[in-house]
């Protein structure tokens, strides 16, 4: 009986996680809130950009080959990022550097590399699937928890890149380039007091921060968050046009296509950061919860693949890839509404950007490989 | 299993068991926050909406008023006396150009751009302004200049050619003392003006019927509620509340004989106000030097201003109703009929006027304006008719001496001296009507009778506006019966004209003394061929050859005081310092359709100077009437 019921049990399991398409390797739930992202991003970004038809054409294509690359990453065996991901890691470095030193400059920070024969990228975005692969990969055959010099190791990986683009500059994408590394740390069982002691020997760092690497506008970003109308025209600008445009659109919103703010242009990027605001004016508030709750179900669906996952690499890779994602929606969605200084983070899969979408779609790739490649090891 | 030398074994199971805690802790934080980030949501779009729902109206829609169109004024006949013209000017929006300077030569490469302006451009480009507000570069473009703009419009990003409704007057200098003129706001205009009715208004009424109106020109100012982006730029109109057009006037003003007396003055510096005697409307109303209206509509430079504003002649005064001058011996009528009605003299009675006149127990000699230091002059014996005709100075000497100032002064102040009996006469002055308390109160000094003797002629402390006196003559026109004289005819909306009742008519002298002294003052202008002692004064100049009867009277007014035992050489005397010629005339003398005075100033005699100008004008009015008539 005790023997049956395991057998049941097991091909019960078996039956319900054994993917359901072998050929694509793609996890359907994972996919469809993906999808559903993608379509209220595409909706909202075709109204944001006053209804161009060639931003959004250039969007669609790229998302397009966002689902290809993620589709050829499903495929891919984990194995391969495995042994890959040192080098990808290389390769990002290089690009980084290379960035640095004749990078594109575009609207004051130098982060595009135009390379011959390739689409003008962004190295820095490649960066945020790289760097939790690189930790996964560093990790992955160690005795967990880590020790502390494992862990310093692991977070040098997150932080040397994090410094290269900070010196783009961009903030926004050094936060979550450090924190995807940091947060493979945290899931590899780092003990809380390691965690609480680093997070105190950081503390320090803000202040050297504040007066050696920021500017005057960017502190002026700052001040302007706590007293947007001290300077409204200027750094309190952006802030008080986007809570303008989030809570004008009330609980139903404006309508699509409708939204004062956006279509005026009062609202500053409304197709690239502060999309969400757009979202908000003519979606209203159960437009905006409809796509949290879409990110809720991504998140879940990914922590549950990285809990499924057999082996360490498989469940470090899944859970802070997953989780830099989700940070990434946090992120842009605290900036939009005023609960944090803007930094310049886009929404994931919504805002307007290539290299961003092209990223994330692979690193969901990499994920739905971790978990369709199970059962084949 | 890989094992590392020197690490712990990897414990799978307890790795897996480790992962799963913090995985699900992370989420559970993740969702914590995310549930931070609803709530913030939640403030922001449900508990605050009203407060950005406001705020986002604000941002999107702007009330803009807009103008009224000004009512046009006419003349009685319904020429057009000021319209409004749409003014073409080339402005440019620095934020849309490629380059001021590149702009600025692709425009001088299309059409002439004076230095000057492009200085002027400069300045005002330099001055603090909104973004992309418009700077005007060239005012009052020619038709084809703006067409050739207009044309080329693609090729001159950020230029544009903006049309404004400008005030005009075809008449130019001729009206303008009238009518007057309207400038451009100014801040002080807008301390004393209603902001909100003038938010979108540019000009203001500034002088004459312009001024006096203004509230009935200018109109009700509209709105419009519209939709604007970001930049300012209006996306859509969502309201309009359209202004109410000024109301039009029409005036009592001939403008043919406006011209007319303006031609008849010529380059003399002078006034001519003509009335119509049965309403009391300005028919004319002419002050030279004048100036041209339209300049103050289109700006002009600080030294054109200053010239026209510190001339010696004055140009921008309005004589026919500020300035003060003594009437001289026009005032003689008002003192004959004063002393007939208050019994002091009569018809039949005579004196003696042997060319000087003393006061008892006093040195000072009054003269008759006859006299030469070889000849004592005087009219002989003279009544009051002769008195007026041949305007016997010494008569009148001897006839205010015996009135009395307080009887003289009260009766002249039934004609509206002293006063500005003027309905809608902008700015006009009041005059000066001395009695006892006036003369105590300004020169704190008592009444002497030396001064009566000296008003008896119309010198002295008596001052008075060429209007006051074609009042005057408009008075005796219709024999005491008379109406405050007013510029306004009509207006579009009959509710709003005047129903002031007229002033009550002259008291005092009978039906019998109106005609006799209207027919002394015929005299003045008709009596002829009879010697040099025995014409009216004004005969030789305008009365041998007219059509019609007139009534007239001239006055030669001193300007300064000449001594004792001097003689008035005009040739010796500044200009400035010349006595002032002055006629007040009405005609027909039986019915009169026209009263009219005439004041040149520094002219010389009244007869000699002013009547003939009197003539002119009134032949102008009268003749074609007769020619008609018969």
């Amino acid at each position: 009986m005790k023997e049956y019921t395991r057998y049941l049990t097991n091909s019960l399991r078996s039956r319900r996680e054994e993917p359901r398409s072998n050929n694509f390797h793609l996890d359907p739930m994972l996919l469809v809130p993906l999808l559903c992202i993608v379509g209220i991003g595409l909706a909202v970004l075709y109204s944001a950009v006053h209804q161009d038809l060639s931003i959004l054409e250039n969007q669609s294509v790229n998302l397009f080959l966002g689902f290809v690359a993620m589709t050829l990453a499903a495929w891919l065996h984990p194995r391969v990022y495995l042994r890959f991901a040192p080098v990808l890691y290389t390769i990002g470095l290089i690009s980084l550097v290379a960035v640095f030193l004749f990078g594109t400059t575009v609207n004051g920070s130098q982060r595009w590399l135009d390379l011959p024969l390739l689409p003008r990228f962004q190295p820095s975005e490649l960066m945020k699937v790289t760097v939790p692969l690189t930790v996964a990969w560093f990790l992955h055959d160690r005795a967990l928890p880590p020790r502390t010099i494992e862990v310093g190791i692991a977070l040098l990986v997150a932080v040397v890149p994090g410094i290269l683009v900070i010196l783009q500059p961009d903030l926004g994408t050094a936060i979550l380039v450090v924190s995807s590394g940091s947060l493979v740390v945290l899931l590899s069982g780092v003990r809380w007091r390691l965690v609480l002691v680093g997070t105190l020997s950081v503390v320090p760092l803000i202040p050297a921060y504040w007066y050696f690497f920021m500017n005057e506008f960017q502190k002026k970003r700052v001040f302007t968050l706590f007293d947007p109308e001290s300077d409204p025209l200027g750094a309190g600008w952006s802030i008080i046009q986007s809570t303008t445009a989030l809570g004008s659109g009330g609980l139903l919103g404006k309508g699509l296509f409708e939204g004062t703010q956006s279509q005026l242009k009062f609202l500053p990027e409304s197709h690239t950061d502060f999309i969400m605001a757009v979202i908000g004016e003519e979606l209203g508030f159960m437009g905006v919860m409809t796509l949290i709750i879409l990110y809720v179900l991504v998140l879940a669906r990914g922590m549950y693949i990285a809990v499924q996952a057999g082996d360490t690499f498989g469940r470090l890779a899944a859970g802070g890839l997953t989780l830099t994602f989700f940070v990434h929606v946090v992120l842009n969605i605290a900036v939009v509404s005023g609960l944090l200084p803007v930094t310049g983070a886009p929404l994931p899969l919504v805002s307007f950007g290539g290299t961003s979408a092209i990223a994330l779609l692979v690193g969901f790739g990499i994920v739905m490989s971790i978990h369709t490649h199970r059962g084949w090891r | 299993m890989k094992v590392i030398p020197g690490s712990q074994l990897k414990n799978t199971r307890a790795e897996a068991r480790t992962f799963r805690l913090r995985a699900w802790t992370l989420f559970g934080i993740a969702v914590g926050i995310s549930t931070i980030l609803v709530g913030r949501l939640f403030q922001l779009q449900v508990l605050e909406y009203e407060f950005y729902e406001t705020r986002s109206e604000h941002n999107r829609i702007e009330v803009q008023p807009v103008a009224a169109g000004r009512g046009l004024i006419f003349d009685r006949h319904g020429v057009l006396l000021a319209e409004n013209r749409s003014v073409s000017s080339l402005e440019v929006v620095e934020e849309r150009t490629s380059g001021v300077e590149e702009t600025i030569s692709a425009i001088r490469g299309l059409i002439e751009i004076k230095e000057s302006e492009i200085e002027a451009f400069r300045r005002r480009l330099a001055r603090k302004r909104r973004p992309y507000q418009s700077v005007p570069l060239k005012l009052k473009l020619r038709e084809e200049e703006a067409a050739v703009i207009r044309v080329n419009g693609h090729l001159l990003p950020g230029v544009r050619v903006s049309s404004i409704a400008a005030r005009y007057y075809p008449l130019g200098e001729v009206v303008s003392h009238a009518v007057g003129s309207v400038r451009r706001i100014t801040v002080d205009d807008l301390n004393r003006l209603d902001r909100s009715q003038y938010a979108a208004t540019r000009y203001v009424g500034r002088r004459g019927i312009e001024a006096f109106y203004e509230p009935v020109l200018h109109g009700d100012v509209g709105h419009r509620r519209v939709e604007v982006d970001v930049r300012g730029r209006v996306i859509r109109q969502l309201e309009l509340s359209p202004p109410v057009k000024g109301g039009d006037l029409k005036l009592h003003l001939d403008s043919r004989l406006q011209i007319l007396a303006y031609n008849a003055l010529g380059d003399r510096r002078g006034a001519v106000v003509a009335i119509e005697p049965g309403s009391g409307g300005i028919l004319a109303m002419v002050s030279r030097p004048s100036y041209n209206p339209n300049l103050f509509v289109s700006g002009m430079t600080v030294q054109e201003y200053r010239s026209l504003n510190n001339s010696r002649n004055l140009p921008l005064f309005n004589r026919a109703v500020q300035g003060q001058y003594a009437p001289g011996s026009t005032f003689k009528p008002i003192v004959g009929l004063a002393a007939v009605s208050k019994g002091v003299t009569s018809w039949d009675e005579t004196i003696v006027d042997q060319g000087w006149f003393k006061l008892p127990g006093q040195q000072r000699i009054f003269r008759d304006w006859s006299w030469t230091p070889e000849d004592a002059g005087g009219q002989g014996i003279v009544d009051l008719r002769r008195a007026i005709y041949r305007s016997s100075n010494v008569y009148f000497y001897d006839l205010a001496t015996r009135l009395k100032i307080d009887a003289l002064s009260g009766f002249a102040s039934q004609f509206g001296l002293g006063s500005d009996t003027a309905l809608d006469v902008y700015e006009a002055v009041d005059g000066i009507l001395p009695n006892r308390e006036w003369k105590y109160g300004v020169r704190g000094e008592d009444w002497y009778t030396g001064d009566t003797v000296n008003m008896g002629i119309g010198q002295g402390y008596l001052l008075v506006t060429p209007l006051q006196l074609a009042t005057v003559a408009s008075v005796f026109a219709t024999r005491g019966q008379w109406k405050h004289p007013r510029m306004l005819f009509s207006r579009d909306d009959p509710s709003l004209n005047s129903t002031q009742s007229p002033p009550p008519p002259i008291s005092g002298p009978s039906q019998k003394d109106w005609e006799l002294m209207i027919g002394a003052m015929e005299e003045v202008v008709h009596r002829g061929d009879r010697g040099i002692g025995g014409n009216g004064t004004a005969w030789s100049y305008i009365g041998r050859d007219i059509a019609y009867r007139m009534a007239g009277k001239s006055g030669t007014a001193q300007v300064v005081g000449i001594n004792q035992d001097a003689q008035y050489d005009e040739a010796e005397l500044d200009e400035y310092q010349r006595k002032h010629a002055w006629f007040i005339a009405f005609a027909p003398s039986d019915e009169p359709v026209i009263a009219i005075a005439v004041l040149v100033e520094n002219g010389g005699g009244g007869s000699s100077v002013a009547a003939p100008i009197a003539r002119k004008i009134l032949d102008a009015y009268l003749l074609p009437k007769i020619a008609s008539n018969r």
